[in-house]
């Protein structure tokens, strides 16, 4: 059809007028893409870069090596050893079960663990490692290496784990880490982010546990680039942390390791402290656990024989439990009434055998009585009349204030778990916690450590220490933090009278070093060294009326656990006090048949800082002592190799 | 004027023709062709495979067939636009019941050496048809209620054949286009109002109606317009990905990261970054300057088909090279406005940029025809 030139021209105006319309709206729209594109590369530039970089950028922890734990000579008590695990990446393996199967003829894998792997596999993304078996041997590892070309997207790794090469000597004072529980986060108002790492070392019990935050260091980190589904493509950089500090403790680890050995199955405890800064020089309970096992994660029959032991090997008699002192009480008795003027040293006492307070009889040990007694006799032959005697003229609460200044009925500051303070019973005690009025029974039970009155063998160390040098002393467990030295607790001086305190001491060495004392038979020969000391039996059970009529039943007689308690403590050298040492063996019968012996032979040992000469020893016992260190030396190198080798 | 009144002797014959080609325009596609070349050479982490070298092939190919649609002359194709239109609407019924659904629900053709999506060529020819119909009806009926009912079916068949794929992204685009073209060609201004104000109150009826018992929408669809007015609801959701997509394109800032240096592509947290989105690749490694660059080579493009238009005094030619235009101008603006937050996300690829054959081929052809009716041209 042919248009009219007219139609022609009109059709090109038009067409050329919305044309133009048409444009100027395109080209308006491109100018809203341009200001869109310039508002958000410009103006909204940082906003994204930032959106940006959260996208492809992770932070990952790097955990820190824990901080490692010395004996006070740099032996090691707690150091970290490489741990290694078999892990798998699934898209590497191709045919995952092809490949366990040929890693189990390599490697005994665990059913269990396997099931729980292969469940964790199809989880968790193709690229990720899991673990198939963990705390696998050096040898394993090696052979897994020897065939990797057999065992593809399988990974020996190698990571570090806690590992205490001395076993049982340091279990209750180091105590052990294990995995972190949820419990152990709820000490935290705001959980360090390593401890949300899965398995990751946590300090349970004892020094692990107090000194849980400086051990564990900071974590490090590394940034890495991860894509969409969370694959790391290349790490951009790392922090390292910082390594948690290394402690050293007070504890002589030859010394520890020795007590260990020498109370063998006992169910005891030992403390020896130094006098010069108040250093705890070994801290044993027996028996004790390796604490390996924990790390590692104890078996619930394991577990269960501890648990079920009744010379409970789980608790840490030295700080923890607390019993009646017996007669080593009797030291703060006399202290209490020399202090409020009282007696003299040698004003007498008649002992027949008993004192009647009260409508009540209260028996001497020494049923026949001992006659006279002043302090020192007293003290020597344990007369429990004259103390009976002196409590009643100067009252409990002198005794419980002169208990107190002696470090007994309060909790020491040890890092060690579950620190008792002991009990020192007062008459507001008694009406607050009892309910009762103080009666005069009391006074006299206490004055003789039973009844009401429960120590530690730790205090008991703290008081024969502050008594050897009459000064505030107290229990140091660790030595250094990270290099620097944790101050001296020698303390002040008590104000406590000297003369006093030295016919305390003349009458402990009476105990040990008179003929007639109750320590005599654990003497020391060698003069520089001689000990001054007390025994003490405390009783498990009443001794009935009855009983008594008939005669007290000889503890041999007895099944174990209604036996009496033996405790010693001592102080040496008498003329030079250096150490101070506290032994309870959990019903051993008497404190100076079952306790002198161990306090006479840690001493020793403390003092010579090795095996004493026998001549240090009274000729009688040579014999026997010889055995003995053999004996013992020769179960410190089967149970623990290490243990001296290292030094 | 229509091509039956110019002196065919004024008009270039043989190959004489190439040197009456619009060469501006053929660089100006070669350049935007190279972009794409250039980031799916990036995006495939510096590589030609899997994108860059089937793409190039494409374009040369593509080339190819602009210059041969180019030498036929204008007015063949102006007889085949009936032909054309009828064959795509024919392909549009074929694939819905032969045809293989891809990503982006376009449906395909498998001819062996590329995959023909009748829903791209539409584009084309029902632009051709309207710019013939326009030609052969007398102007002065162009606004008459029966001659504008005509071309809305015209639109409204293969529309509402492409919506049942459901490429929704192809609906708009036909349904604007061929709006435009009805403008373009001069229908009456009443007509566009009465349109505007009735898509305007209808989507004001639907938003309205959410939460009513008359409801018009499936919640789920309304939570769709909720994430593309507000992405960051939904961040890990359907919000996902063009929030992705606009720290892609933010994060470029001035001069971008750096080429192959794209975090947001590389590290595949960019979604569909070979195709729709293969814009804020090119926005993240080369910021604002690279964006704003090849905006302008777009709006270049526009601007010289504009001119040869206006230029053209055959009324079939210059409804044909608006129309081209204006079909290349909405598949970026759509494409661009989607990818940057303006516009929900509806499956419109960057032309001669984006991985795609049949978009590719379509356009090329297209400007094959914009260059005829430039040849052929009245003198």
């Amino acid at each position: 059809m042919r248009r009219t030139p007219r139609d022609s021209a009109e059709s090109v105006r038009k067409i050329s007028r919305r044309a133009v319309i048409l444009g100027g709206a395109q080209l308006g729209f491109a100018g809203i893409l341009a200001a869109r594109m310039q508002f958000m590369q410009v103006e909204q530039a940082d906003e994204f870069r930032l959106l940006a970089e959260e996208n492809r950028i992770n932070l990952r922890l790097i955990p820190p090596t824990r901080g490692q734990i010395f004996d006070r000579n740099g032996l090691i008590v707690a150091e970290n050893e490489p741990s290694y695990r078999i892990t798998i990446v699934r898209e590497d393996a191709g045919d995952v079960a092809d490949v366990i199967a040929r890693l189990s003829n390599l490697v005994e894998l665990d059913e269990d663990e396997l099931n729980r792997a292969l469940a964790e596999m199809k989880r968790s993304a193709p690229f990720l490692p899991v673990t198939v078996a963990d705390r696998v041997s050096w040898e394993d590892i090696s052979r897994v290496a020897v065939n990797a070309p057999a065992l593809p997207g399988v990974t020996p790794e190698v990571g570090l784990s806690r590992h205490y090469p001395m076993t049982t000597a340091f279990s209750h004072v180091v105590g052990y880490v294990s995995p972190v529980r949820e419990a152990n986060l709820s000490r935290y108002e705001d959980p360090d982010p390593l401890l949300r790492i899965p398995r990751f070392q946590f300090g349970q019990i004892g020094v692990e546990s107090k000194y849980e935050d400086i051990l564990r260091g900071r974590a490090g980190a590394k940034r890495v680039e991860v894509n969409a589904v969370g694959r790391v493509m290349r790490e951009l950089d790392r922090r390292e942390g910082e390594a948690g500090a290394d402690l050293q403790l007070t504890i002589d680890g030859r010394l520890q390791d020795y007590v260990r050995a020498r109370l063998g199955e006992e169910s005891a405890s030992v403390v020896v402290m130094d006098l010069e800064h108040g250093d705890i020089l070994a801290i044993s309970s027996s028996p004790a656990y390796d604490p390996n096992k924990f790390v590692r994660g104890i078996s619930s029959a394991d577990y269960g024989v501890l648990r079920d032991n009744d010379h409970r090997p789980l608790a840490s008699k030295t700080v923890q439990d607390a019993y009646p002192p017996g007669s080593t009480f009797k030291m703060v008795t006399a202290m209490a009434a020399l202090n409020a003027g009282i007696i003299g040293p040698e004003e007498t006492v008649w002992c027949p055998g008993h004192l009647d307070v009260g409508g009540r009889r209260f028996h001497c040990w020494k049923r026949a009585g001992h006659g006279h007694m002043n302090l020192e006799t007293s003290l020597r032959e344990s007369c429990d009349v004259y103390y009976y005697d002196l409590a009643l003229k100067v009252g409990i609460e002198n005794i419980a204030e002169m208990s107190r200044k002696l470090g007994l009925g309060i909790a020491h500051d040890v890092p060690m778990s579950a620190v008792t303070s002991g009990l020192i019973p007062d008459k507001a005690w008694k009406r607050r916690e009892r309910g009762a009025e103080w009666v005069i029974g009391d006074t006299v039970n206490s004055a003789i450590g039973q009844g009401f009155v429960l120590t530690s063998p730790l205090q008991q160390a703290v008081m024969t220490a502050r008594l050897a040098i009459g000064r505030n002393i107290a229990p140091r467990l660790i030595k250094s933090i990270d290099g620097v030295e944790t101050p001296s607790m020698a303390g002040e001086s008590l104000g406590l009278n000297e003369n006093h305190l030295r016919w305390i001491r003349r009458a402990m060495f009476a105990v040990s070093n008179n003929r007639r004392g109750t320590g005599y038979g654990s003497r020391i020969a060698d003069e520089a060294y001689r000990m001054a000391g007390k025994s003490g039996t405390s009783q498990v059970r009443n001794i009935s009326a009855a009983e008594r009529a008939r005669g007290v039943i000889n503890n041999r007689d007895l099944p174990w656990n209604r036996r009496d308690h033996g405790l010693f403590v001592n102080f040496a050298p008498y003329e030079n006090p250096k150490i101070a040492v506290s032994v309870v063996v959990e019903h051993g019968g008497g404190g100076s048949s079952a306790a002198a012996p161990i306090n006479r032979d840690v001493t020793l040992q403390a003092l010579f800082k090795g095996d004493p000469p026998l001549s240090a020893y009274p000729s009688g016992d040579h014999a026997r002592i010889k055995a003995q260190q053999e004996r013992i030396s020769r179960e410190r190198q089967t149970r623990d190799p290490e243990g001296t080798s290292r030094a | 004027m229509s091509y039956l009144e110019y002196s065919v002797k004024t008009v270039p014959a043989g190959l004489r023709k190439v040197l009456y080609l619009n060469w501006p325009l053929v660089l100006l596609l070669t350049a935007v062709a190279s972009v794409g070349f250039l980031m799916l050479y990036s995006v495939a982490g510096g590589s030609f495979t899997p994108w860059a070298e089937p793409q190039m092939k494409r374009y040369l190919l593509g080339l190819a067939a602009m210059f041969m649609v180019a030498l036929v002359p204008i007015w063949f194709w102006r007889n085949m636009a009936v032909v054309a239109y009828l064959v795509s609407i024919g392909l549009l019924v074929l694939v819905e019941f032969f045809g293989s659904v891809g990503m982006g629900a376009q449906r395909w053709i498998d001819l062996g050496f590329f995959r023909l999506q009748p829903s791209e060529l539409m584009k084309i020819t029902m632009v051709m048809l309207l710019a013939a119909y326009y030609d052969w009806l007398p102007i002065r009926k162009t606004s008459g209620l029966l001659w504008v009912l005509l071309p809305v079916m015209l639109i409204l068949l293969p529309t509402f054949l492409v919506l049942t794929q459901p490429d929704l992204g192809t609906a708009i685009l036909l349904v604007t286009g061929g709006g435009l073209m009805m403008f373009l060609a001069g229908v009456h201004w009443a007509y566009f109002a009465t349109v505007i104000a009735a898509g305007v109150g209808g989507i004001a009826t639907v938003l309205k109606s959410r939460g009513t018992e008359w409801q018009l929408l499936k919640e789920y669809q309304f939570r769709r317009i909720d994430t593309f007015l507000d992405p960051n609801s939904d961040p890990l959701g359907a919000g996902y990905h063009i929030t992705q997509a606009k720290i892609a394109m933010g994060s470029g800032g001035w001069t971008g990261r750096g080429f192959m240096q794209g975090t947001q592509s590389r590290l595949n947290f960019l979604p569909e970054k070979h195709t729709d989105f293969i814009f804020n690749t090119l926005a993240e490694e080369f910021g604002f300057v690279g964006a704003v660059s090849l905006l302008i080579l777009y709006v270049l493009v526009m601007v010289f088909c504009i001119a040869s238009a206006l230029q053209n005094r055959d009324r079939f030619s210059s409804l044909l090279i608006l129309g081209v235009g204006l079909t290349f101008f909405l598949y970026f603006a759509v494409n661009m406005s989607m990818v940057m937050g303006l516009a929900p996300v509806v499956g419109v690829p960057l032309p001669l940029v984006s991985y795609g054959g049949s978009a590719m081929l379509v356009l090329m052809v297209a400007f094959g025809l914009v260059q005829s009716a430039h040849i052929h041209r009245p003198r």
